[in-house]
């Protein structure tokens, strides 16, 4: 199980260590300032910054988070099709093992950056933004679409697939120059019943896939949990019997059968059911379902998960899960228990393991 | 000279359940504010919800006419037909 994590928070990114006691926490950079996610891969952290009135920005560590360098964050160039103005970084990637130095990002507007350098430069990904349906898509929870799950296929790292909210799920397989609007089977209450089925804007909440079963996918959408056993082209929707609201899912790395999620009150509301808070989990594949509290608050909880705070390790045992009220919790094993390690964190976008 | 009123056909989000009757509400007009203006007439109370205090259409309320998402400048003033539908939806929320 792995015993380190990253919490990026609205108020800074703190390390967790899990000891003998315990797991002891430090606030390791970005004091007060929104952290709105964080990537460790090969000794390297690089944290998206949100600085508020004074914009997005990406800090890198090559020391554990003990000292920080400024990089030039990503940005739309001049002469990109409506000029936007990079508002968040959503998500960061790494590229895969044939790319060792290539790092994604997804940002708010739905733009994507390619680094072939661990972050030193960025380079705007055009044939995405340039896409014709981009005229359809629209914000999710902000003002402009934005992208927020990217996952290269493990057997070949130039297919790239990536989620917008709310602009549907797409696929390069060529690294980023051509892209395919994939996601036959989801389905859109949110707009006039005759595009209900429109491919392009669908909000999937957060996708997440089997690392050693890649073309099997999970998504929470924003109306309903669904599964795909083809890489994204063709979508179940599942039927759990909680909320099928929410905005987490974690994919078990091994067993393709098996995934996490953290149900609420849709989608007006936002909230857990009657105050009480669990994570469903299921292990045939979304047939059947547990529904496990022990451990997680069961009166007056308002904590809702947003989309990168729940997560599972390479292990496949270990879960860590943060929310939007500072709660993080841990469970070791597989989400039947879960114990709490800070009830009074600030707001938590993003958990990750390290 | 005579105004020749067309009567719509108007929805509005689940999100507004509790203000608005369920189902489509019939609406004259020949634009979509015309239209609009007419339900909320009948409709005072949910005013407030879908224009500001300005009269403009509220930042995350968003329009479908006849399967089209309005831009939401110059939406109120969009022209409409006889069987014009058209859809009050509003942006998705985050958290």
């Amino acid at each position: 199980m792995s015993d380190h994590l990253l919490i990026a928070t609205r108020k800074g990114l703190f390390a967790l260590e899990r000891k003998n006691s315990g797991w002891a926490s430090t606030l390791i950079g970005f004091e007060g300032v929104a952290v709105t996610n964080v990537l460790s891969a090969d000794g390297v952290i690089c944290a998206a910054l949100k600085h508020g009135h004074f914009g997005a920005k990406l800090h890198r560590s090559d020391d554990d988070g003990a000292t920080w360098r400024e990089l030039a964050a990503p940005a739309f160039p001049a002469d990109a099709a409506d000029a936007p103005s990079l508002f968040q970084i959503w998500t960061m990637e790494t590229g895969g093992r044939t790319h060792p130095d290539r790092l994604w990002i997804g940002a708010i507007p739905a733009g994507l950056f390619r680094s072939d350098d661990r972050g030193e430069s960025w380079q705007f990904v055009p044939s995405l933004w340039n896409v014709p349906e981009r005229k359809r898509w629209f914000g999710g929870g902000y003002d402009a679409a934005g992208i927020h799950s990217i996952s290269p296929d493990p057997r070949d790292d130039d297919r790239v697939f990536l989620a917008i909210s709310c602009g549907g799920v797409w696929e390069t397989t060529d690294s980023g120059n051509n892209w395919s609007v994939l996601g036959k089977g989801l389905f859109a209450p949110y707009v006039p019943p005759e595009q209900a089925e429109d491919s392009a804007i669908q909000d999937p909440h957060r996708v997440v896939r089997c690392a050693s079963a890649p073309d099997v996918m999970w998504m929470q959408h924003h109306a309903g949990i669904y599964r795909s056993a083809d890489a994204g082209a063709h979508w179940t929707r599942l039927s759990p019997p909680t909320d099928d609201f929410g905005f987490a899912v974690a994919a078990h790395p091994r067993a393709a059968e098996t995934a996490w999620f953290v149900p609420a009150i849709k989608d007006e509301i936002r909230m857990p059911r009657d105050g009480a808070l669990c994570v469903t989990r299921t292990d045939d594949g979304g047939q059947s379902w547990e529904i496990m509290r022990h451990g997680l608050p069961q009166r007056d909880a308002y904590d809702l998960i947003y989309r990168h705070g729940l997560e599972v390790d390479e292990a496949g045992e270990r879960l860590a899960m943060g929310s939007t009220t500072g709660a993080l919790w841990t469970s070791d094993d597989g989400g039947r228990s879960w114990q709490i390690v800070n009830a009074h964190l600030p707001p938590i976008y993003a958990v990750r393991f390290v | 000279m005579t105004i020749k009123y067309v009567m719509a056909e108007i929805h509005f989000t689940s999100h507004l359940r509790n203000l608005v009757p369920d189902g489509p509400l019939s609406a004259a007009g020949a634009t979509v504010g015309e239209a609009l203006a007419s339900v909320l007439a009948a409709q005072p109370h949910v005013r407030s919800y879908v224009l500001d205090d300005r009269g403009d259409l509220r930042k995350h309320v968003c329009i479908f006419a006849d399967g089209e998402r309005l831009a939401h400048e110059g939406a109120l003033a969009r022209r409409i037909g006889p069987d014009s539908k058209l859809y009050v939806m509003q942006a998705l929320s985050g958290g």
